[in-house]
């Protein structure tokens, strides 16, 4: 049968969210009130029908596991298949492999015993709703290699910075992929590869002492492959920085933004958490804004997200502000343009204002 | 294999006071405060106080409650040589029938309460909102070394008329119980909440089901047998909340008594907490003209009107300019845009067209709306 395997590959993301990755990776990074950045790519996986999904992860991965778990949430707790977390774990003495080099073959026996032909592979920065079924069936008709997503953008922002363009040939498959700033042809990170080829691929490279599977294996044999591409219609956003993520938090505050990543298609999926229904008080003035369960509220919310558990005393006041699980917000207290981490405890009276390009961020369990 | 306490939980009552409520599935798996079906409160009171083995009996409407309850999942009921089970009516060799009472229930599942050997068992009911530790009882019970415990609470006067009522001793001893008595001795009112001694229980089962006058149920036939016989009944007082949402009105007020500021039953006690299935909804959107005050609101909902002492399941939709008070808005309600919902009951995924105002009359029940009713008045 025609199947995909599913990869979430962690390894070349950076930590780059500041605070909110010091002690814990991209994947994990809370987002838009009750989600993890890794939730939008493993739901779409998951709605593709793939029930093999392993994911390569090198470190600062407590709270991903965590949040994982066995995978029941997103019904990957199966018989056969399922969820594979592999943090590095390597003890060949013939190992010759670098970089995420290294994933592929010490856990080469994931591919050899799953049944998909092909793998789905992924990063966690790319966050849609969409299953990847079209993108699947065009990669089987046309017989390609390899089919990598695509999104065009409309406005390139800093966070394009990091993604590769694409370039095609007048036969239609990719010839190059470039750093062209101006290019809004974006490679999302997301590509389809046929598991035989990606094997031959992973040997060829360890045997040439490559460190990067993407970059040595299917960039630089862009003129060997049949690399073809699939655009990704629809909302879609990067998360790679404070600012991005903060801005795209706030995007979703738009009624058109929030229905398409969240109503187009199936519901992302999160880990469950029991919370009750959020409950607003007296003193409750809400607007324009995103709340999870869970959240008791007696103050004045705008434009902001609030995460589960969070907690908001009367008179206090919060405006543009991502305030994360189980946060409390004391009575007096004005915060703008901040990101909250989790468990951050604002005591009376005090006032926290960040700028809107960048916001001020307060680290995990604090108390201020 | 031996358990101390086994317990029944009674959730086959159709709850005809409901109306509408009740039309297509049992009383206890009807919606409230936000995110639950009523029978979550026993089933997580059972989990809470660490007893995990639980039989429900079903019987009225039973296709919505039986794929609530599952396997038990969401209360950690799912458990490998436990956990909870489904019993309803069944036919054997010897032909079968409904459950007739609530002590024919019981009765009729004697072998499900025999494979765990218990010494005990809790009676309980799945129509009550409460948290309850039920260890605290069962320890009293044995302390006591009653052969049955009562759950009482006090009752304001006025009312004893509608409760089964325990005139107890100063001990708590029970010697007498009045079905809805017109001159109370006592203003202790049972809460449909018994822990037996299993062996007693067992030879009174025996007796009431070779009884053909009987009507086979706890509080009109086994308790007052067991009075009659001087068994050692004693009552136990509960003091915390404890509502039985028999009727739209009070099913409506135990709602509301969730949105007090100090309300006793607190559904963000962590240390009590009270499980349900959760659902992949996003989180609540809301938009420029949003106002909600002294509301209960799920995920999915999506408020662009005002919202005022009510309550919202998930996927609720609120358009612009509608004015929502004092109701409860089942999952799935779409409003409308300028519509006004005062006092009102509006069941899943109901669609209140635009500038419709529907109110309750302050002196009556409020008002139970379901689509087929709209389509009425709308057609009128």
């Amino acid at each position: 049968m025609n199947t995909l395997m599913g990869l979430i590959n962690l390894d070349y993301e950076q930590h780059s969210l500041h605070e909110l990755t010091y002690f814990r990776c991209g994947a994990a990074v809370p987002f838009a009130g009750r989600y993890r950045l890794i939730d939008f790519t493993l739901s779409n996986m998951v709605s593709t029908n793939i029930q093999e999904i392993a994911i390569f992860t090198r470190n600062k991965y407590r709270s991903l596991m965590d949040h994982l778990g066995t995978g029941a949430n997103w019904e990957l707790d199966r018989r056969n298949g399922g969820l594979f977390i592999l943090p590095p774990d390597w003890n060949d003495p013939t190992d010759i492999s670098k970089g995420d080099l290294r994933f592929f073959h010490n856990n080469r026996d994931f591919f050899y015993r799953g049944n998909g032909k092909y793998v789905l592979i992924s990063g966690s920065q790319f966050i849609s709703n969409g299953d990847y079924q079209d993108a699947f069936t065009s990669h089987l008709e046309s017989e390609a290699d390899v089919t990598l997503i695509t999104t065009k953008v409309d406005v390139l922002d800093r966070e394009h910075d990091p993604c590769l363009r694409i370039e095609l040939n007048d036969e239609g498959y990719v010839s190059d992929l470039t750093n062209e700033k101006t290019n809004p042809h974006l490679f999302s990170g997301v590509y389809i590869i046929n598991k035989d080829l990606l094997l031959d691929l992973v040997d060829q490279c360890i045997a040439h002492h490559k460190d990067h599977f993407f970059f040595h294996g299917i960039k630089e044999n862009l003129s060997r492959l049949k690399v073809q591409v699939y655009e990704h219609v629809g909302y879609s956003a990067f998360i790679n920085s404070i600012e991005s993520f903060y801005r795209h938090n706030m995007n979703l505050l738009k009624s058109e933004n929030y229905k398409s990543l969240f109503y187009k298609n199936t519901f992302i999926r999160t880990k469950i958490s029991n919370e009750p229904p959020t409950k607003y008080r007296d003193h409750s003035n809400v607007k324009e804004s995103l709340l999870a369960n869970g959240c008791v509220i007696d103050g004045e919310v705008e434009g902001s997200v609030l995460f589960r558990g969070v907690t908001v005393q009367e008179g206090a006041k919060i405006k543009n502000a991502v305030i994360m699980q189980r946060c409390t917000i004391e009575s007096g207290v004005h915060l703008e343009n901040v990101i909250l981490d989790k468990d951050v405890h604002v005591t009376k009276d005090q006032t926290f204002i960040g700028s809107q390009d960048k916001p001020y961020v307060i680290a995990k369990r604090k108390v201020m | 294999m031996k358990k101390e306490c086994v317990a029944m939980l009674l959730a086959g009552g159709e709850g005809k006071r409901l109306g509408t409520l009740t039309k297509n599935l049992a009383k206890p798996a009807v919606y409230f405060g936000g995110k639950y079906r009523i029978i979550d409160f026993t089933l997580s009171n059972c989990t809470n106080s660490g007893i995990y083995t639980v039989g429900v009996l079903t019987q009225y409407a039973p296709l919505v409650l039986n794929k609530h309850i599952g396997i038990g999942k969401p209360w950690g009921l799912d458990r490998q040589n436990d956990g909870v089970s489904v019993l309803s009516p069944y036919t054997a060799k010897d032909g079968g029938n409904w459950y007739s009472g609530t002590a024919d229930a019981i009765y009729k599942n004697i072998h499900f309460i025999e494979e765990h050997d218990p010494e005990y068992v809790l009676v309980i009911s799945g129509d009550h909102i409460y948290h309850m530790d039920y260890n605290k009882l069962l320890n009293y019970h044995k302390k006591i070394g009653a052969h049955a415990t009562i759950s009482v609470m006090e009752v304001p006067w006025d009312e004893t008329s509608r409760f089964g009522i325990l005139n107890t001793t100063d001990d708590l001893r029970i010697y007498e119980f009045e079905e809805k008595p017109e001159n109370p001795k006592s203003n202790l009112a049972s809460m449909g909440i018994y822990i037996f001694n299993w062996s007693t229980l067992k030879s009174y089962l025996l007796d009431d089901a070779s009884n053909s006058v009987s009507s086979h149920d706890f509080g009109k036939d086994i308790i007052p047998s067991m009075v009659q016989d001087n068994l050692q009944l004693f009552a136990y007082r509960f003091e915390g909340y404890w509502k039985d949402v028999g009727t739209v009105q009070s099913y409506w007020e135990a709602n509301m008594d969730l949105l007090e500021e100090n309300h006793s039953l607190s559904l963000t006690n962590r240390q009590w907490r009270t499980y349900t299935h959760d659902s992949n909804y996003p989180p609540q959107f809301f938009g420029k003209n949003a106002s909600i005050n002294n509301s209960l609101i799920n995920s999915g909902s999506w408020i662009c009107g005002k919202v005022d002492h009510s309550i919202l399941f998930e996927n609720v939709t609120v358009h612009q300019g509608s004015n929502i008070q004092q109701s409860i808005l089942h999952p799935g309600v779409q409003v409308g845009k300028n519509a006004v919902l005062d006092r009102v009951i509006i069941m899943e995924n109901t669609i209140i067209p635009d500038g419709i105002q529907i109110r309750s009359n302050p002196f009556e029940e409020p008002l139970v709306i379901d689509q087929d009713s709209v389509t009425q008045a709308l057609t009128l």
